[in-house]
């Protein structure tokens, strides 16, 4: 399809390590069409950051993508050189960083570093041009312009988390990245700060990834989403049917984890056991450990894992469709 | 259930001084916590909510003595003496032997463990401190601690060190620590927002159980009115230093009155895509009302066990 922003076709990422290999991403697609967000969920270590950081081919230098392909607004970024991706990161796909709020550099203003961007993709705007094009960036984060003029330790928070989207924003990408934007923020700077992002998608027509482990603010933001695991996708689909009509167990264990201020008090469920490690070679299904019903087959490793398609876009793993 | 208050917090006042210039004048005055009153029973927990710097901490650190109170008074129910005690009549022996009733659990178990000590020690060093059994006591102590918050086989973990566990065994290591005093009151700052979703509620469900089998009343802060449903009974909302509601879980969250209150449970994001959340804004009116009809108290009920503070805010709250 060529409205897709953003396809990713089943990609396969490994970190080379004195121990081995671990396999952080594996047969991983889904795609972003314009205007529309995506969410990640999935708990840590499960290989979210990795995709994000595969997309921009950001990955630690002991990262490799082995195989699959990522095609940014119909260009397959996977064979490009360092030199051909400088035109597409931030041009057309950035992101916000987990913990970006800490990325900022101390002893230069937050303008001059949002400026280093514009001068960089830019060349040939004057500074009058890139000062206005800061002051609009900033008035649509919610930030006052004399913030250009501030070092990052006189902001909060939340004021330096706007700044870095602010930052994102700067060379008119088509895509975001939002690799846990909220995190470290309370819940009311929380609040704003989405709000803020999802008004400039619906102005903008932007397409976001939203990485969180939270599944709550995934709930609210996105269109569609997928449930990573181990590294893989175990269960992709319209955010509105994962919800009401979750398939995979690890999904629903997901959700009857999640506390919630409305409806009535529920006892809610933990999940035992810890995800497997991603150096071994794994038989069959990942979750088995860890699945509180599954079949003998399951339990041998005799199926395959893969996403089979159940209803109409909502995709969920061979494996669990059996389990039940 | 008998209605002993283990701790009661009266008008309890901190606040800091932010000097600056040559002579270390003073120029500001912040209050981080201004006037607060509250009291936890046996076996209950309290939530404290509010955004960060509203003061939650700094109300923790004055209630274990880590930071020295402006004015107003903390007493706490006594052991031995069975009797509600204040802080500040205590003699210096009888400081240690409130020290060891009083526990806290931090929120960040990467850093709140020693990465040079094993386990054994980490455990212990409370024992070790109030001079508690025989070195053999401890280590059956340490061992029946790490059984309880599910640490098991214990014999294993005992040589282990910090780096090599989970953060939520750390956490676990957290809780064990606090808990092999058999304390009566453990104050818990925000233990579970630095654990995974999917180990998260294991943990507060430990916390739960332990506090019904042990009746150990608990102060948790959080800024997470989801998380506060879940694990207490009553819920205090702060802000700037001040407490403006106090009522039970449920009652808070059905029928809020304060502004702020509402604002809070309004910007929570909700796990259900369907359900619209309503952005609150500020209306002022309806507790008004209820501050004209205060006669000059500081905290009026609204309805039974749900208080409200009288003070405007409306000045500061935008």
């Amino acid at each position: 399809m060529s409205d897709n922003l953003l396809e990713v076709k089943n990609l396969y990422m490994n970190y080379e390590t004195l121990e081995g290999k671990v396999a952080a991403v594996q047969d991983v697609s889904f795609s972003i069409s314009k205007g529309q967000s995506f969410g990640l969920v999935g708990e840590s270590g499960c290989g979210k950051t990795s995709v994000a950081m595969s997309l921009l081919k950001l990955q630690a230098d002991n990262g490799f993508i082995d195989s699959g392909s990522i095609f940014i607004d119909g260009t397959d970024i996977v064979p490009l050189e360092e030199k051909e991706l400088r035109s597409i990161r931030w041009n057309k796909i950035s992101i916000v960083f987990q913990g970006a709020m800490n990325a900022w550099n101390p002893v230069i203003k937050v303008g001059e570093q949002i400026r280093e961007a514009l001068r960089e993709h830019y060349p040939e705007n004057t500074k009058h041009i890139n000062y206005n094009k800061m002051v609009s960036l900033f008035n649509m984060v919610g930030l006052d312009d004399s913030v250009l003029n501030r070092y990052p330790h006189e902001l909060s928070g939340g004021m330096k988390q706007r700044a870095i989207i602010a930052l994102a924003l700067s060379c008119d990408p088509k895509l975001i990245i939002a690799d846990e934007p909220t995190t470290a923020l309370d819940v009311v700077i929380q609040d704003q700060i989405l709000n803020e992002l999802k008004k400039i998608q619906e102005n903008l027509g932007l397409g976001v990834l939203y990485i969180s482990h939270d599944i709550s603010v995934i709930a609210e933001m996105t269109d569609n989403m997928a449930v990573m695991y181990a590294g893989r996708i175990i269960e992709k689909g319209p955010t509105k049917d994962l919800f009401a009509n979750p398939k995979h167990s690890y999904t629903k264990l997901l959700l009857e984890s999640t506390p919630s201020v409305v409806g009535e008090k529920k006892k809610l469920y933990s999940l035992d056991g810890k995800p497997p490690s991603l150096m071994d070679e794994i038989q069959g299904c990942s979750f088995s450990p860890r699945c509180p019903n599954p079949t003998n087959d399951c339990k041998n490793g005799l199926i395959e894992m893969g996403l089979i398609e159940t209803e109409n876009g909502h995709w969920v793993d061979k494996c669990c469709v059996n389990c039940g | 259930m008998d209605k002993i208050n283990v701790v009661e917090v009266n008008n309890l006042v901190k606040h800091f001084d932010i000097k600056s210039g040559f002579f270390s004048s003073t120029t500001k005055v912040v209050k981080a916590v201004d006037n607060i009153s509250f009291h936890i029973g046996k076996g209950e927990s309290l939530g404290l909510v509010g955004q960060s710097g509203c003061g939650k901490t700094t109300t923790a650190r004055l209630m274990t003595l880590l930071e020295e109170k402006t004015s107003g008074d903390i007493t706490y129910y006594d052991k031995k003496t069975k009797v509600l005690t204040s802080l500040d009549a205590l003699e210096k022996e009888d400081i240690q032997n409130f020290r060891s009733q009083v526990q806290m659990i931090f929120q960040d178990p990467y850093e709140s463990l020693n990465p040079r000590w094993s386990i054994m020690s980490i455990i212990t060093e409370p024992l070790n401190i109030h001079n508690l059994g025989s070195a053999d006591d401890r280590i059956e102590a340490a061992i029946n601690i790490l059984t309880t918050v599910g640490l098991t086989p214990a014999n294993n973990y005992l040589d282990r060190f910090p780096h090599e566990l989970s953060g939520g065994q750390r956490q676990r290591v957290s809780i064990a620590r606090a808990l092999i005093m058999k304390p009566a009151f453990v104050i818990c700052d925000e233990p579970t927002s630095m654990l995974d979703v999917s180990i998260r509620i294991s943990i507060m469900d430990l916390m739960l159980d332990l506090g019904r089998d042990l009746g150990v009343s608990y102060l948790y802060i959080t800024h997470d009115l989801a998380v506060a449903r879940y694990m207490c009974d009553r819920i205090a909302v702060m802000f700037n230093g001040k407490i403006l509601e106090i009522s039970e879980t449920e009652e808070l969250l059905n029928n809020p009155i304060h502004p702020y209150t509402k604002r809070l449970l309004s910007s929570i994001p909700v796990p259900d895509p369907t359900y619209k959340r309503v952005k609150y804004h500020l209306d002022f009116k309806e507790i008004n009302e209820i501050i004209k009809s205060s006669e000059g108290t500081d905290m009026i009920e609204v309805n039974k066990g749900h208080f409200i503070s009288t003070k405007d805010f409306s000045n500061e709250l935008i």
